[in-house]
C-alpha cells in the first residue's frame, strides 16, 4: 500500500511583491518499504517538495495553492496541527544534508539527540526517563555503527569527523523508529569515499528495518544505487517517472536523456567503495 | 570595477580621461556615472544617513563660523555680567546664561569647536597608526603579528580615563594631554579592525596573484589590501568621531581636559552641576549638545555601513 | 581536560597583560620629564627636602632597579605610600574599591538581565515595532553622554519626583558596616538586615542604571545580531523538523550559541565602563575609587594614582578572565580553540 502520496501539489513563493509558482501539480507515491528517488537539478523544486512534505515551508513567503499530501491515508495539509506535529520527526523522519551545519555546535551529541527524543516522547505520549533516553540514544548511535556510542554522545560536533557527524544525523532520524525516511542528499558535503559509506549504511538500515525511503538528490549515481523507482523533476514539474532500471535503459524524456548524458561516469568513484564492482569499470580519481 | 576606477581617478590624473573622448568606449562613461549615482541614490534614500550627515555638516559649519553666527562672541572668555547670571532660556539667550551671566548658546557653539578638533586630532593620529599596524600584523604574521596584537591587547586593558589621570598627574591637565592620551589608546580599535580584514584578504586570490607577479610589498599593502579596507574604515571612523567626543567630554567633566575659561562642553556641564536642579540649563544644554554631535556621527556611520554593506568585524 | 588547558592559557595571558600594564604605568610615572619628588612637594620646598624624598621614594636608583622594586611590591600587593593620606595606597584603595565593585557588578547584572531579553525580543520581531523601538533605544543609549543621563536621572527621580535618594550608598548615620564582602547589599542580605538591604538597593538604582544604559543597548544589539545570525542556521531548521518546540528552540538552541558575542563585547568595552563608573561615582557622590583618584591627582600623589590605574587595569583583566571562563563553559568552540 502507499505510505506517502503527494497529489497535484502546487506551491508558489511571493518575494518583493512578485509571485512565482515553483511547483506545478507535483504527484508522487512512496509505497511502504520501498526506496524511491526524487532527482533533479538545483532549482528544480525537489527541496521545496521535501519541505512541503515535512511541513517546513515558511508561509509566507511560500503558499500551498492546491493539492494533498497523504500519509497513511490522512491528508497532512488538512489534519489538525497537533496531529501533524506528532507525526513530524517521528513516524516520518528526515536525514539532513549538511553534517557541518545541521548540528548545534554548543551542545553535545547526546544532549541534542536526547532533546529531540524528549519532545518526540511527549508528543506521542510515551513515558521515558532521562536514563531511558540516554540508553535509546546510545542504542541508535550503535545502529549507525559508531564504535563507542557513549563517548560519541558526550562529544561536541566539532570533535567528530564529517562522516561521523553525518551518521549522527542518520541516528537523529532513526530515534523514534520512523516508517518513512526522507533523505536530503546525505553526504553531498563529504568526500566521495565517505559519501559512499554513508549511502551504504543508509541502504542497509532501510532494508534491515523495512523502512520506506524517499531519497532526494541531484546525483544519478546515487539514484541508481539507492532506489528502485525514480521521479525526475524539472522546473517544478515531474517530467518522468519510471522504475530505476528502465529509466537508465530507456529514458523517455529528452531532459532525462540530457541528465544521463551529462554524467559521464554513472558508476564513478562515488560508489567504488560501496559496491566494489565499479572499480573494474574503471572510475579514475576525480 | 566601477568603484575602483572612480577612486583612482584623482591619483591617475585627469589627463588620460580628458584627452581621448573618441577612444572611450561608449558605455564606459554612463556606467561610471551610474555607479556614483547609485551610491548617491542609496545614500539619499536612507533617512538615518541623511539626518546624520545633516547634523554633522551643521555642527561643523556652526563650529567653523562660530564668530559670525553666535550672538555674544565675547562671552567665550572670562566675561562676567552678574546682572545676567542664571537667566533661563529666552529669546535673547536661547539656552539661558551661566553662573557668571554668559550666553550658553555662544559657549556651546565654541565648545563644539573644541570637541570636533579633539575628534579630528585624535582620529587623525589613531587611524593612520592603527591602520599601518593592523596591515603589518595581518599581512606579515609571525612575530610582527604577535608583538603588535599583544600590544593592542594591553592597550585595550587600560581604561582611557584612568590612563589620562596618570598623565595628568605628571603634566597639568589640558586639551593637549587629553588628545595625546586618547590617541595613545584609540589606535587599538583600528588596528584590530584592519588586522581582521587583512587576515581575511591575505589568502585571497587577487593578493596571491599580485604576489606571484612579483608585486612589491608596498604595492600589495597599499594598492591591493588597503583599498578594500576603506569602506570599513570610513564607517568605523565616523562612529568613532562620536565616541571620541563622548569620551573627551567625560574626561573634561572630571576636570581632566580643557581648562576654564575655555568653553569645553564637558567642563561646562561640570560647572553647571553646582547649581542643580534650579538652574538645570547650565548643565543640560551643553550635555545635549554632546548628545546631538555624537548622534550625528553615529547615524552617519550607520548610514555608511548600510551604503557600503560593511559587515561588523570586531 | 581541554577546558583546564584553556583556563591555564587564559590565566597566563592575563598575567602577561598585567605585566605589560605595569611597564606602561611605570614608564608614564618615571620616564616622563619632571621630578616626582619636586612635583609632590611643590615649588616652595627646599632642595634638601626634595633630595630626602627622592631617597625615600627610591628615585636615585637606576630605572631598572626602580622597576624591579615596583614589580616586587606589586606582587605582594604593595602599591607604595600615599603622600596625600600618609597611609599605604593598597589600604586606601581597598577601602574604596568595594563600592566601585558593587556599582560595576550591579551594572553588568542589569546589562544582561535587561539587555538579553530585549535582544531576543528584537530578533524575534525583526523589523516590527518592538525591534525598531529597541534599536532606537540602543542608539540613544550609545550616544547619550553618561554624565548627562546621570544628571537627568538625578534631577528627575531625586529632585522632581523625590522617589529615590540622589547621593551616597546609604543614608547618613545608617550605622551599617559592610565588613563581610564589602558590598552593602550582599552583606545586608547575609546578615538578614532587610531595612539596610532596601536602602542599599534604593541608593544603588540610579547610579547603576545611569552606568548600565549604554551596556544594555550594546548587549541588546549584539544579542539581536547574533540571534538573527543563528536563526538561519541549519541546526535550528533541523530542530524544527524534529518537532522541538519553538520556546526550546529559541531559548536553548539559539540563545546559547548567541550568548558569546554580547559577553565578549561587554568584556572589550569594560575599560570605557570603568571610566564612566568614575563619572557616575562623582555625580552620585558614590564613595568609590573615583573620588580618591581625582583627589590624589590634584595633589600630584603619584603612588596613589599609579595604584588606582593598576587596580583599574587589573579589574579589567579579571573581568575579562571571568568572561573567558564563562564563555568557555557556554561554548565548546571557545575552549576547544575552534576560534579565539
Amino acid at each position: 500500500m502507499t505510505l506517502l502520496s503527494v497529489r497535484d501539489l502546487s506551491v508558489s513563493f511571493t518575494t518583493y511583491g512578485r509571485t512565482t509558482q515553483v511547483l506545478h501539480d507535483v504527484s508522487l507515491d512512496v509505497p511502504a518499504c520501498s526506496q524511491i528517488a526524487l532527482v533533479g537539478e538545483s532549482g528544480s523544486g525537489k527541496s521545496v517538495t521535501m519541505k512541503a512534505i515535512m511541513g517546513l515551508l515558511s508561509t509566507p513567503p511560500a503558499r500551498i495553492n492546491s493539492g494533498q499530501i497523504f500519509y497513511d491515508g490522512e491528508d497532512l495539509l488538512t489534519m489538525p496541527p497537533a496531529r501533524r506535529m506528532a507525526l513530524r520527526g517521528t513516524a516520518m523522519s528526515m536525514v539532513f544534508q549538511d553534517p557541518m551545519s545541521s548540528l548545534n555546535p554548543v551542545f553535545t551529541i547526546g544532549d541534542q539527540l536526547g532533546t529531540i527524543l524528549k519532545y518526540a516522547d511527549r508528543r506521542l505520549g510515551r513515558q521515558r526517563g532521562r536514563a531511558g533516553r540516554r540508553a535509546r540514544v546510545a542504542e541508535v548511535l550503535a545502529q549507525v555503527r559508531m564504535r563507542e556510542p557513549e563517548r560519541v554522545a558526550g562529544s561536541y560536533p566539532m570533535q567528530l569527523s564529517g562522516g561521523m557527524r553525518q551518521r549522527v544525523l542518520i541516528a537523529m532520524a532513526l530515534l523514534s523508529e520512523p516508517t518513512l525516511l526522507i533523505a536530503d542528499e546525505p553526504g553531498t558535503a563529504l568526500d566521495v569515499t565517505t559519501q559512499a559509506q554513508i549511502l551504504k549504511l543508509l541502504k542497509d538500515l532501510v532494508e534491515a528495518k523495512d523502512l520506506a525511503l524517499l531519497m532526494i538528490t541531484h546525483n544519478l549515481g546515487v539514484v541508481r544505487e539507492t532506489s528502485s523507482y525514480v521521479y525526475v523533476m524539472h522546473k517544478g514539474r515531474v517530467v518522468e517517472e519510471a522504475p530505476t532500471e528502465r529509466l537508465f535503459a530507456a529514458p523517455a524524456e529528452q531532459y532525462t536523456r540530457d541528465l544521463i548524458a551529462a554524467v559521464p561516469r554513472l558508476t564513478g568513484p562515488a560508489l567504488t567503495a560501496a559496491t566494489g564492482e565499479a572499480a573494474r569499470q574503471g572510475g579514475g580519481a576525480p | 570595477m566601477a568603484t575602483r576606477s572612480l577612486r583612482e581617478e584623482p591619483a591617475a590624473g585627469a589627463a588620460p580621461d580628458a584627452e581621448p573622448p573618441v577612444t572611450t568606449l561608449p558605455e564606459a562613461e554612463p556606467e561610471r556615472l551610474s555607479a556614483a549615482y547609485q551610491s548617491w541614490y542609496r545614500f539619499s534614500r536612507n533617512p538615518t544617513a541623511v539626518i546624520g550627515a545633516a547634523i554633522v555638516v551643521i555642527c561643523i559649519l556652526a563650529a567653523v563660523l562660530a564668530p559670525l553666527i553666535t550672538p555674544y562672541p565675547s562671552h567665550v572668555g572670562a566675561v562676567v555680567d552678574f546682572r545676567a547670571r542664571h537667566l533661563p532660556p529666552s529669546w535673547e539667550h536661547w539656552m539661558g546664561t551661566d553662573n557668571v551671566g554668559r550666553d550658553i548658546l555662544t559657549r556651546v557653539v565654541y565648545g563644539m569647536r573644541i570637541s570636533l578638533l579633539l575628534a579630528f586630532v585624535v582620529l587623525g593620529v589613531a587611524v593612520p597608526v592603527g591602520t599601518l599596524l593592523g596591515l603589518a600584523a595581518g599581512y606579515f604574521g609571525g612575530w610582527v603579528e604577535v608583538v603588535i596584537m599583544r600590544l593592542t591587547d594591553i592597550a585595550l586593558a587600560i581604561p582611557g580615563l584612568v590612563l589620562l589621570m596618570a598623565v595628568a598627574t605628571v603634566f597639568s591637565p589640558n586639551l593637549l594631554t587629553t588628545m595625546l592620551a586618547l590617541a595613545a589608546l584609540w589606535w587599538t580599535w583600528h588596528a584590530r579592525l584592519i588586522y581582521a580584514i587583512t587576515r581575511q584578504l591575505r589568502s585571497q586570490e587577487f593578493v596571491e596573484a599580485a604576489e606571484t607577479l612579483g608585486a612589491s610589498t608596498f604595492h600589495i599593502l597599499f594598492r591591493e589590501i588597503l583599498p578594500n579596507c576603506v569602506s570599513a574604515l570610513a564607517v568605523k571612523t565616523s562612529l568613532d568621531c562620536g565616541f571620541v567626543i563622548l569620551t573627551g567630554a567625560a574626561l573634561s567633566f572630571l576636570g581632566l581636559g580643557a581648562q576654564p575659561p575655555m568653553p569645553d562642553l564637558g567642563t561646562m556641564v561640570a560647572g553647571g552641576t553646582n547649581y542643580l536642579p534650579d538652574y538645570w540649563w547650565g548643565s543640560v544644554m551643553p550635555g545635549c549638545a554632546v548628545l546631538v554631535i555624537a548622534l550625528g556621527f553615529n547615524l552617519l556611520g550607520d548610514g555608511l555601513r548600510d551604503l557600503f554593506d560593511v559587515q561588523e568585524i570586531r | 581536560m581541554e577546558y583546564l588547558v584553556f583556563l591555564v592559557r587564559r590565566l597566563l595571558w592575563s598575567l602577561l597583560v598585567l605585566f605589560g600594564l605595569s611597564v606602561v604605568i611605570f614608564v608614564i610615572a618615571r620616564g616622563m620629564p619632571g621630578d616626582p619628588a619636586r612635583m609632590a612637594l611643590g615649588p616652595t620646598a627646599s632642595a634638601d627636602q626634595v633630595a630626602q624624598l627622592r631617597e625615600t621614594m627610591g628615585l636615585d636608583l637606576p630605572l631598572v632597579t626602580q622597576y624591579v622594586r615596583y614589580l616586587g611590591g606589586l606582587a605582594q600587593g604593595d602599591l607604595g605610600r600615599s603622600l596625600l593620606t600618609g597611609r599605604s595606597v593598597s589600604a586606601d584603595i581597598s577601602d574604596t574599591f568595594a563600592a566601585t565593585f558593587e556599582l560595576v557588578l550591579a551594572t553588568i547584572l542589569i546589562a544582561f538581565v535587561v539587555g538579553l531579553p530585549l535582544g531576543v525580543m528584537a530578533a524575534q520581531w525583526k523589523d516590527r515595532w518592538p525591534d525598531n523601538s529597541i534599536r532606537l533605544f540602543a542608539l540613544l543609549s550609545a550616544v547619550t553622554p553618561t554624565f548627562l543621563l546621570a544628571l537627568l536621572l538625578q534631577i528627575l527621580a531625586g529632585y522632581v519626583l523625590h522617589v529615590l535618594p540622589t547621593t551616597g550608598r546609604l543614608p547618613i548615620g545608617a550605622g551599617f558596616s559592610a565588613d563581610i564582602t564589602g558590598l552593602v547589599t550582599v552583606d545586608a542580605l547575609l546578615k538578614g538586615n532587610w531595612a539596610i538591604l532596601g536602602e542599599g538597593l534604593r541608593h544603588l538604582i540610579l547610579p547603576a542604571f545611569a552606568l548600565a544604559a549604554a551596556s544594555v543597548g550594546q548587549v541588546a544589539l549584539t544579542t539581536r545580531a547574533s540571534m538573527i545570525d543563528v536563526t538561519s542556521q541549519d541546526y535550528v531548521e533541523a530542530a524544527r523538523a524534529f518537532g522541538v518546540p519553538e520556546r526550546v528552540r529559541v531559548l536553548k538552541y539559539m540563545l546559547r550559541p548567541a550568548l558569546v558575542a554580547p559577553m565578549t563585547i561587554l568584556g572589550l568595552s569594560f575599560a570605557s565602563l570603568i571610566g564612566n563608573a568614575f563619572v557616575v561615582e562623582l555625580i552620585f557622590a558614590w564613595p568609590g575609587m573615583a573620588s580618591y583618584g581625582v583627589r590624589t591627582i590634584l595633589q600630584k600623589d603619584l603612588n596613589a594614582v599609579m595604584g588606582v590605574v593598576m587596580v583599574s587595569g587589573a579589574f579589567f583583566v579579571m573581568v575579562n578572565l571571568a568572561i573567558d571562563v564563562a564563555t568557555g563553559l557556554i561554548d565548546p568552540r571557545v575552549r576547544l580553540g575552534g576560534r579565539s
